[in-house]
């Protein structure tokens, strides 16, 4: 980055939390990495503003402590994150240091930790044959990584065309040895091993093409894929307030949804909710491949009490290990909680610049900056003509629940699909929380959407979902009128339309996710239920009274609800299928 | 305050603020303890020579020629085992006449916990009231706060909670605490007979405000040593939350910092966060949980305050007073814990998450024919059913005088079920309705 190779030094004059001004020797760059040294230990940075001879650094540790002098050497390259096998399972902070390489129970600061491993070995295959003309994303080999095969590339950062001059046999090997051997066009040669670096703030963007995305991605999670569905390689947030469901709900995406690898970035949440992830995952089965979940994840936390500054690196780490493996062909799962805590991450360090602020003080380039970041994740064709996707779903934790404010508002304009939590249903406990008329998949829309849904799911699966999310709007409707009129004051239609919104929302959209059966509810099951509760709706049925609506659909829901919660096509099933078919039965129009 | 003879003595002050002043120093190191005019003060900005340092006591009568000795460390607390049953200071300074404790001596506020080294919170803590042992358990390891309105009994609760949950240490951390309320804690831990299990740091509404700011620190350091180093089960007190973050926000306005919503500091998450997360279980036995207060305005959870807060613990026990019964209750709608599930139907018995929730939805239903009746539409069967339901319910479990064991609780309202509804309206999973509905109906 910098034509001048000898390093740059500096010293501290000044501190205001953990922004140090830094006064310097020679040439810094916007976003450099340096450390300034603490007693025995170096403090990691990172230049966000340089003014004449004024270097202001954020730094991604406490600075108690630090005192004017401190020395301070500058690195000539940006935060970089280390690209090799070895990092699925593992558990990073925001920084990329493998957290479990760390042996003291609190985090001593200044301590930082390889992100791979160094003696492991590895399986490795050639794929690539010599003679081969490659560019950066080139896949020379694989190794087995748990059940994904990583595959070995040309390091993104070669920029030119290569010749590939040597692939090593297949055979265990160490990241750090060499596997390959390239040479340029001018005859230089470089030797390649299992390890690359990248800057996290860079896309990485060896692919060929980044088409609009259509395959939809299963999830288990009925308000989602009978509801609003995502792609793979889609874009979608969940905003909502404090307690609503967003941890849960990320949570049953990242153990169920139908993706290769997923990334759970927790960014400024709770501790807490890191440990359930790793406690539980090693011990659930994936149920697509019966490997265990943890074999297929990898976290990346900055809680909510760990350095704030590595907050906003965090989110950076997480996206640029999830375009690592999309360039291997994976379908790579991204999660972020929360997107919020970034943000306002970003606030505390420009307010402290004394940057003019935007809206409710946040910086005025937020709305880029989330839209910039929401553009890195998609599906893409790779220049072997493979495929590789990275979904990216981001929490919002708006202030007061309040949706009008800066952060839902950007990723509103950035995010494909929006699943706003509801308060009031998260009260009266109907969860997943996801309000069903407020919430959208712009997915719905894409002609080639549609069509890999009616190949891949059922000829009219589009029009049933329009038609489920219509009787919830017209039971609203209805709900509304009988609020107003009274239960007598309206038609009984009235509150059959109300009962058929109920259904919908009890049975569809409802799902318990700490119940062994129905947290999680494949495709096929998800269709079938659909086609029941349609069903009803199309049923006539005979009422003296408006009295006589309620208990009918409360019964009818209670036995669908039995179903839910038995195991697919099991006796007790097809006992409860049976007791929905009796009660319709009963009152069926002759 | 001793004075060592290797410190500097600076004698020129050169701005004053109420919170703050600033001097020419060098050598000096980021939130360094100093005393300036004899009172403790922190460093909390350097700019070349010039330091800013914090004045906990507030600036009135500091003259510029004033003494400004730094101490090179910064604040910390002596902790050892004579810990127990003292009284301090938001300084840790013995406030019970006491002599001064002999310890090692730790930085307060340090590191956080290494994630991979915690462990899940799993163990229930059994308090007796149902409105929390029922519907929103608690476990150790969790930080959870009480939302009331200055009127409400939370004090008396947070107490009564305290004294129930068979913890081997009881750490107060009082901030803005009327005098009143101070003796009510000392009186009540005293008359169970568990001073020796409790240790306190107390700022009164008599001592300076920017004072608070150094006391949850203080607490959660002994915590620690007591969780970590001595394998103990801590609970700590943390009351009122929203007076310690009214002092965040005197301070930085006086630094001239940006305010964010309701006039806190754009850090305020992290400010509570940092405290809060504090809460722990480790592996090997010790656990710290926290148990604080979040006074409200008029009920108003969207205050910064609040809102933070909820954000950042695993749930809030939200007091309410239930107009029906006239008594004070745990409101099941507002109030959450979030480690619930990871103790009930477990450690508690295997109904428990469906009678919970099922109880709740029909108090739901009852809430929903009042709005009804209050429109002056007619009441159907099922509403009437349902408002006499919640009316018991309210009375015999969501009550904050409740206090039973966790089996009677669900036997209760199961109890209730059978007298007002019927199977299908209860919508309990068949199996479980087969095992513990009452004999003798449906
Ligand atoms: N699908 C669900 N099924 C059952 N319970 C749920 C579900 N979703 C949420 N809950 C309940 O709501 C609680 C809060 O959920 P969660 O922690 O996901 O909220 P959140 O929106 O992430 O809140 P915060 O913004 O404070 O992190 C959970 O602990 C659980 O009790
Ligand atoms: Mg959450």
């Amino acid at each position: 980055m910098k034509a001048n190779d000898k390093k740059t030094n500096g010293v501290v004059t000044g501190i205001i939390a953990n922004l140090v001004v830094v006064k310097v020797d020679g040439p810094v760059a916007q976003n450099e990495i340096c450390y300034i040294k603490l007693d025995k230990s170096n403090l990691m940075a990172e230049v966000i503003k340089i003014t004449g001879d004024k270097t202001f650094v954020q730094v991604f540790e406490s600075t108690r402590g630090l005192k004017p002098g401190a020395e301070v050497e500058f690195q000539g390259h940006m935060l970089e994150v280390t690209l090799g096998p070895g990092i699925v399972s593992k558990n990073y902070d925001g920084l990329q240091n493998d957290l479990d390489k760390m042996d003291s129970t609190f985090l001593v600061r200044g301590e930082y930790t390889f992100p791979l491993d160094k003696e492991r070995e590895w399986d490795f295959e050639p794929i690539a044959k010599a003679g081969e003309k490659v560019t950066a994303g080139a896949w020379l080999g694989a190794v087995m990584e748990n059940r994904i095969k990583h595959k070995i590339m040309v390091p993104f950062k070669m920029a030119d065309q290569y010749t590939v001059k040597s692939v090593v046999k297949a055979g265990k090997y160490k990241i750090e040895d060499t596997i390959a051997v390239i040479e340029d066009k001018n005859g230089k040669t470089f030797d390649i091993n299992m390890i690359q670096k990248w800057p996290v703030k860079q896309a990485i963007t060896a692919f060929k093409e980044k088409p609009r995305p259509f395959k939809v991605m299963e999830t288990g999670i009925r308000a989602i894929d009978s509801l609003n569905p995502i792609t793979e390689g889609g874009t979608g947030f969940i905003p909502g307030p404090f307690g609503c469901g967003k941890t849960v709900l990320q949570h049953a995406l990242a153990k169920q949804a139908d993706a290769d690898l997923i990334i759970v970035t927790a960014c400024g949440e709770r501790a807490n909710e890191v440990v359930e992830i790793f406690t539980e995952f090693p011990e659930l089965v994936d149920p697509r491949t019966g490997d265990k979940l943890y074999d297929r994840t990898t976290i990346v936390c900055n809680t909510s009490n760990m350095p704030v500054a590595a907050r906003e690196a965090s989110v950076y780490t997480g996206m640029t290990l999830a375009e690592y493996y999309r360039a291997q062909g994976l379908k790579v799962l991204l999660l972020a909680d929360s997107t919020s805590r970034w943000a306002q991450a970003l606030r505390e360090m420009s307010n402290r610049l004394e940057e003019l602020p935007g809206q409710d003080a946040f910086p005025m380039d937020l709305s880029a900056t989330i839209a910039n970041f929401y553009s890195r994740a998609g599906f893409v064709y790779l220049n072997n003509g493979e495929t590789g996707a990275i979904t990216f779903i981001g929490t919002v934790s708006p202030a007061g629940g309040n949706l009008k404010e800066p952060v839902t508002e950007s990723t509103a304009k950035a995010a494909r699909c929006f699943y706003a939590l509801n308060q009031e249903r998260a009260d009266s406990k109907r969860y997943p929380a996801i309000d069903p008329l407020d919430s959208y998949s712009k997915y719905l829309e894409y002609p080639e959407a549609q069509d890999y849904l009616k190949a891949n799911v059922g000829e009219n699966w589009v029009e049933k979902i329009m038609e489920a999310k219509n009787l919830l709007l017209r039971g609203k409707e209805a709900k509304e009128q009988i609020n107003i009129l009274g239960d007598d004051g309206v038609p009984i239609d009235y509150h059959i339309r109300f009962w058929h919104s109920e259904l919908v929302d009890f049975v569809i959209l409802q799902q318990d996710a700490f119940d062994e059966i129905d947290s999680s509810s494949s495709m096929e099951r998800q269709t079938i239920m659909m086609d029941k509760v349609l069903n009803v709706c199309h049923t006539e049925f005979d009422f003296e009274s408006f009295e006589e609506v309620t208990p009918f659909f409360k019964e009818v829901i209670n036995s669908f609800r039995q179903m839910n919660y038995s195991e697919f096509k099991s006796d007790k099933y097809y006992s409860f299928e049976k007791e929905v078919e009796a009660k319709l039965s009963e009152r069926r129009t002759a | 305050m001793e004075t060592q003879a290797f410190q500097k003595i600076y004698t020129k002050i050169t701005n004053i603020t109420k919170a703050t002043c600033s001097l020419n120093a060098t050598g000096v190191g980021n939130e360094e303890m100093a005393f300036v005019h004899g009172r403790k003060a922190q460093v909390v900005k350097i700019q070349g020579e010039d330091v800013t340092l914090q004045v906990f006591a507030g600036t009135e009568g500091i003259p510029t020629n004033a003494e400004v000795v730094f101490t090179g460390k910064p604040p910390t607390l002596k902790v050892s085992d004579e810990l127990a049953g003292r009284f301090f200071d938001a300084y840790g300074d013995p406030m019970d006449g006491g002599p001064a404790i002999e310890g090692e001596e730790r930085e307060t506020g340090g590191p956080s916990v290494n994630p991979v080294r915690r462990m899940q919170p799993s163990d229930y803590i059994a308090t007796g009231i149902a409105g929390i042992d029922l519907n929103n358990s608690l476990v150790t390891g969790q930080k959870i706060p009480f939302f009331a309105d200055p009127d409400q009994p939370f004090n008396q609760v947070m107490a009564t909670v305290a004294l129930r949950a068979e913890a081997d240490k009881i750490i107060l951390g009082g901030m803005g605490l009327t005098n009143d309320d101070y003796l009510y804690f000392k009186n009540v831990f005293d008359n169970a007979g568990a001073l020796d299990r409790i240790i306190s740091f107390v700022n009164t509404t008599d001592n300076p405000p920017v004072e608070r700011l150094l006391v949850p620190d203080m607490a959660l350091a002994a915590a620690e040593y007591f969780a970590h180093d001595k394998g103990q089960k801590v609970l700590v007190l943390l009351t009122d939350m929203t007076l310690y973050s009214d002092a965040l926000s005197i301070v930085s306005n006086r630094m001239d910092q940006i305010p964010s919503k309701d006039s806190m500091p754009g850090s305020l998450y992290s400010d509570l966060a940092k405290i809060y997360e504090k809460a722990v279980q480790f592996p090997e036995g010790g656990s710290i949980t926290i148990i604080a207060v979040t006074t409200l305005s008029g009920g108003d959870i969207t205050h910064a305050v609040p809102d933070n807060t909820g954000y950042i613990t695993e749930g809030q026990l939200f007091l309410r007073k239930d107009s029906d019964i006239g008594k004070v209750i745990v409101d099941p709608f507002r109030s959450l814990s979030r480690l619930k599930q990871l103790v009930i139907g477990k450690q508690t018995r295997e109904d428990h998450p469906q009678v919970m929730n099922a109880a709740i939805r029909l108090f739901a239903d009852a809430a929903n024919a009042k709005t009804k009746l209050e429109n002056g539409f007619d009441l159907s069967d099922y509403d009437e059913r349902a408002m006499d339901f919640a009316k018991s319910y309210s009375d015999a479990l969501l009550a904050i005088d409740v206090n039973i064991d966790t089996t009677q609780m669900l036997e209760t309202a199961w109890g209730l079920f059978d007298k007002h509804f019927t199977k299908a309206e209860v919508a309990i999973r068949q199996s479980l309705t087969e095992k513990y509905w009452p004999e003798g109906k449906k």
